[in-house]
């Protein structure tokens, strides 16, 4: 297996050589924040484009082509616009939080972005509550939401917002619960040992039944949580106009759209370390050959790989099912996730003090 | 078309005998009229929904200033709306009626258009570029003095949460506008303001000859305009006493029925992308475009065709049109497999219909709600049966009936119809007669002096036409029926209780198309 | 540095009609010298926006299902980066007049417009939002729409072809090409133009105003 380690300490003891440590430490953080975000970005575009890409052939059309090769360079000139386009300052507006709602939406999901694991040593926040932070992070981007609702004066940005709190409140819990149990799976909650643990055999096949219903069970959750359909009441398009970005134009609205797309990348990304066992490769017992020559493959593309293997699934999920409405939603989760993600919290953990994993 | 006058005095016990005693529950339309010196009147066309007979009164008034009729929206819950529209055309006054407003133009447009002395200079009516304000509302009564009254509307009070639907809002398709007074997502009160496409058809068409008329009716509900446009032929050939060749006939059934077809197509794509699938949106276009090809060929255009014509239609029929048509019928119904697939049988989509938006038999009759809406409510509605026409008394068709009346039931009618529609072109498309495509017609049509009715199924519902003629070359008054207004009158019934997402489902299923509705 | 003719890919520039328009619009640009850099710029700017013009979902009769034809599977306007029809006018670039304005509407489209966000470009699709169309004669109708909001491309028909609204979004690409976002002439309105040439739209007018301006009438 690489190590990414490597880089990274031997960049370090370059640094340290020049200068003084502190200063040395000062320069590795505005280096690693300067990745994160470019990662950010260009994941971003990346997963634009292939939305796009993907819900055209869900509907037998092409989707982008004009511009650059087979449309590739599509997602660039929408930033360029997106970019240049107008802000608008509104009348009778609390003008501060209405400014500041978008960037807690942006920061919440660079924040939650940086804890995922990408490869063996490249991994930015790594410490032993890993998971607890990840998710304390990933939450407060419902309240860049509500405030987003509540400051643009508008009545639908109202509604979007009430709707998305109630919901994304709610699905959290599921979310939370189907960690849980594989946390009860894997004994930790730092991720990278997370990962490292599932180098004999994926949480999904260890934990098998229970492990795969809290597969389930995270999908539909995490699904919600991005606001993605069948999820999108905040957002609906053919109820609310826009939801509670209706007033946003510019980079404001930007910026939603681009939380969006990474929300849907994190929430996939937990998914594949969680479960499908992060940048490990797939060994499968016996098969020492094709073990090694799976061993080859860099653990970023192993880790991208199952990532968008998920995400994929997930816009299947978004490009075929109407929407709900609220009360289905809260009825969903509240009546059928939260009850049966519990019960089978306990079977996990009957599982594991039985000794009934794989 | 016979019309029983009914002096004003009687009218209203003469009217509640007709509705209670002889079973005239169906009010087919309501033709505001303005005679010149016989006065403003407004004639009834009712229907016995048991029997369907159907019988036309009417009444007049010569008060110009302020006139006034009593009110018959309580025996109809329809003429509550009927009444608004005809106060806002002709300035009749309805003594008793609830909520008398316009129902079309702004509040503050001056004058009754529709009234023979119209103004209709710039000057009275420029364009108002300022907000109507809502605040303006009023409702007009008669005073006992005989003075025309004003109270102020009081619909929505300073503490309500009132949301605006519309009317530029992707849900309403088009330009409808509901004011909605929300508690958390249940929608308390609704009103509903009409009148953003408001053309002023039946005006125009006063100045216009009879052929040129027919340009206009397919931009009525553009996807019936073979079925509106066959209705004012009808109604202007029978009105000539021109008898149409068989294989006129035959080419009209079939068109009408692939343009029910298109609409019903139109309907489910448009229902899946309200509801938020947005692939199934996509699919229905793309069955639609083949569709579309087929008739482009034959009459030249894509979603206005303007194809039938007095006497017959524009263009024969082109060689390949059989082969083509059968084609398509075959693939159409492997593709409502596939909406069925994706679609029907989604368990989100059956939650999100089943039970929402309920419609009795009493009220659809009562509201006069035909079409697709009314046949999901259980009642027998659809024009081709009660009064056929065209070729619809010699094929074999089921009329498609449903007895729950949500929305699911909506949608199934239309799933449904697009079977038997397609069963309807089958029998007829290889044994189209040879023959005259078109009679020959003078070159200017005059149609005798009196008034005529006709109807047909259009694609959500009945559309009539009714022409008054003094002998002229173009109509002293014409009134189409529009087959949405109904539909969206009755919306109030269902969506009190719901909440703002079933607001698209009933909208989606009711499938109602604006321009129709304001004309 | 020069603007150059703009380029749709894969169609002739000789097959567009309506050249002489845009240029004179570029000989007038070009009397202004341009720094490189600026011009480089401007270049990328207007390649971004003529690729992604994300239109308002606004329509109000018979155009609007041919608009949406063209957003469906044969047509697929998303080919060219028309990609999102976008339902609060914030977000939108491009307003389609997709049907017949009414006296009624007409103060709801001029507010729609005042909405969007700069820049932004209107499209009159149809007979009826250029002239009237068929209901030119009517009391309630606004014989044309360049009358309230300023128009840059008009697409002719009754409904227009789905391929006829396709040429006029092309033919907005190529006007969207010409623009300078750094100095010179830029499509931004200027306050005064906008109040001189077009009505504003007031809304909420307080009672008391309405009331004095009756009396004043």
């Amino acid at each position: 297996m690489y190590d990414f380690s490597i880089i990274t300490t031997a960049i370090d003891q370059f640094l340290r050589s020049l200068m003084p440590s502190g200063l040395a430490i000062f320069i590795e953080c505005v280096l690693v924040g300067a990745c994160v975000l470019v990662a950010y970005i260009v994941l971003a575009i990346i997963m634009i484009f292939m939305e796009r890409k993907v819900c055209a052939a869900f509907q037998c059309r092409l989707g982008p082509m004009r511009v650059g090769f087979w449309g590739t360079l599509q997602v660039f000139s929408d930033v360029f616009k997106m970019i240049i386009k107008e802000i608008i300052d509104l009348k009778r507006t609390d003008n501060m939080l209405y400014n500041l709602a978008p960037f807690l939406v942006v920061l919440s999901s660079v924040l939650t972005f940086s804890c995922l694991p990408f490869a063996k040593g490249m991994e930015v926040l790594d410490f032993n509550v890993g998971l607890f932070f990840l998710m304390a992070t990933s939450s407060f981007g419902v309240l860049g939401i509500m405030l987003a609702g509540w400051s643009s004066n508008n009545k639908y940005s109202m509604i979007g917002a009430m709707r998305s709190g109630a919901q994304m409140v709610s699905y959290e819990l599921s979310i939370g619960i189907s960690m849980l149990t594989l946390v009860v799976l894997s004994g930790t909650l730092q991720l990278s040992e997370i990962v490292s643990r599932q180098s004999d055999a994926w949480f999904i096949v260890k934990g098998h039944i229970p492990a795969f219903i809290a597969f389930v069970i995270y999908l539909i959750a995490g699904n919600a949580e991005t606001n993605r359909g069948p999820f999108d009441l905040p957002e609906a398009e053919s109820e609310l106009t826009a939801g509670y970005h209706t007033e946003y134009s510019g980079m404001g609205f930007g910026f939603f759209y681009v939380a969006e797309f990474m929300n849907l990348f994190i929430v996939s990304g937990i998914a594949s370390t969680i479960f499908l066992g992060g940048w490990m490769p797939l060994h499968i017992l016996g098969l020492d050959g094709f073990n090694a020559a799976m061993d080859y493959i860099p653990g970023v593309v192993w880790f991208l790989g199952k990532t968008f293997f998920v995400i994929w699934l997930l816009m299947w999920i978004r490009w075929t099912f109407p929407r709900l409405r609220i009360d289905q939603v809260i009825t969903l989760e509240w009546k059928y996730l939260v009850p049966i993600g519990i019960v089978n919290l306990l079977i996990m953990t009957l599982c594991v003090v039985m000794g009934w994993t794989l | 078309m016979n019309t029983t006058f009914i002096p004003l005095n009687e009218f209203r016990s003469q009217m509640e005998t007709l509705r209670r005693d002889k079973g005239m529950d169906f009010l087919r339309d309501m033709i505001g009229m303005d005679w010149g010196e016989d006065g403003l009147g407004v004639i009834y066309l009712l229907e016995n929904s048991a029997t369907k007979e159907n019988i036309s009164v009417a009444t007049r008034t010569t008060d110009r200033v302020a006139p006034a009729i009593p009110t018959v929206s309580d025996l109809w819950k329809i003429a509550n709306i009927y009444e608004r529209e005809v106060f806002d055309f002709f300035g009749i006054i309805f003594n008793g009626h609830p909520n008398l407003r316009r129902l079309f133009l702004r509040n503050d447009w001056v004058g009754y258009p529709l009234r023979k002395d119209y103004d209709e200079s710039e000057a009275v009516n420029p364009v108002r570029m300022y907000s109507e304000n809502n605040q303006n509302d009023c409702t007009y009564t008669l005073a006992e003095d005989g003075t025309i009254k004003q109270i102020p509307d009081t619909l929505f009070d300073n503490n309500e949460y009132v949301i605006n639907i519309g009317p530029q809002h992707p849900a309403t398709h088009g330009v409808l506008r509901f004011r909605l007074s929300l508690e958390g997502e249940f929608i308390n009160k609704v009103d509903i303001h009409c009148g953003y496409i408001h053309r002023g058809i039946e005006k125009i068409s006063e100045k216009y000859p009879y052929p040129q008329i027919l340009a206009l009716t397919d931009r009525l509900d553009y996807l019936s305009a073979h079925q509106n446009r066959h209705a004012l032929c009808m109604c202007i050939e029978k009105a000539m006493g021109l008898e149409v060749t068989e294989r006129t006939q035959y080419i009209r059934t079939i068109m009408d029925e692939l343009q029910r077809i298109d609409s019903h197509l139109l309907f489910i794509s448009c229902a899946a992308m309200d509801l938020g699938a947005l692939t199934t949106f996509i699919y229905g276009f793309r069955d639609r475009e083949k569709l579309l090809d087929i008739m482009e060929e034959v009459t030249g255009g894509r979603l206005i065709q303007n194809y039938n014509v007095i006497g017959g239609v524009q263009a024969d029929i082109t060689p390949g049109f059989a082969e083509k048509v059968k084609t398509f019928c075959k693939d159409i119904l492997n593709k409502l497999n596939e909406y069925n697939d994706v679609f029907t049988n989604n368990i989100i989509t059956r939650k999100r219909m089943l039970g929402i938006g309920v419609l009795s038999t009493e009220d659809v009759i009562s509201y006069g709600c035909t079409g697709g809406t009314g046949r999901a409510s259980g009642w027998s509605c659809d024009v081709r049966k009660r009064h056929p026409y065209a070729l619809y008394d010699k094929v074999d068709f089921k009329e498609i009936i449903y007895n729950n009346g949500d929305c699911y039931d909506r949608f199934l009618v239309r799933i449904d119809e697009i079977k038997e529609s397609v069963r309807i072109i089958e029998q007829l498309i290889d044994s189209i007669p040879e023959g005259e495509y078109k009679v020959k017609t003078k070159p200017i049509i005059r149609i005798p002096e009196g008034s005529y009715h006709a109807a047909v199924e259009g694609s959500r519902g009945e559309f009539g036409v009714f022409i008054e003629s003094k002998g002229d070359k173009s109509p002293y008054r014409i009134k189409f029926r529009p087959m949405g207004l109904p539909l969206i009158a009755s919306m109030e019934t269902m969506l009190k209780g719901n909440k703002i997402a079933d607001l698209m489902a009933i909208g989606a299923t009711l499938d109602y198309v604006i321009p129709d509705i304001d004309r | 540095m020069e603007m150059k003719k703009p380029i749709i890919k894969s169609i002739p520039y000789e097959e567009f009609k309506d050249n002489e328009t845009l240029e004179a619009l570029i000989k007038e640009i070009n009397k202004e010298r341009t720094n490189v850099v600026v011009g480089a710029l401007d270049d990328l700017i207007n390649w971004g926006r003529s690729n992604s013009l994300w239109s308002l979902t606004f329509a109000t009769s018979c155009c609007g299902i041919e608009f949406m034809s063209v957003g469906a599977a044969r047509y697929d306007f998303a080919r060219f980066g028309f990609e999102v029809t976008r339902n609060s006018p914030r977000q939108a670039d491009l307003i389609m007049v997709a049907g017949t304005i009414t006296h009624k509407m007409a103060p709801v489209l001029k507010r729609l417009y005042d909405q969007m966000a700069e820049p932004k470009y209107v499209i009159a699709v149809g007979g009826c939002a250029i002239s009237g169309g068929p209901f030119k004669g009517s009391y309630h109708v606004l014989n044309g729409v360049d009358k309230i909001i300023p128009v840059d491309v008009y697409i002719p028909g009754c409904p227009p072809r789905p391929e006829a609204i396709l040429y006029g979004m092309m033919q907005l690409q190529r006007k969207v090409k010409i623009e300078k976002f750094f100095g010179g002439v830029n499509h931004k309105q200027k306050k005064e133009e906008q109040t001189d040439n077009y009505p504003l739209v007031i809304t909420n007018v307080p009672q008391e105003i309405t009331d004095k301006t009756e009396k004043e009438q």
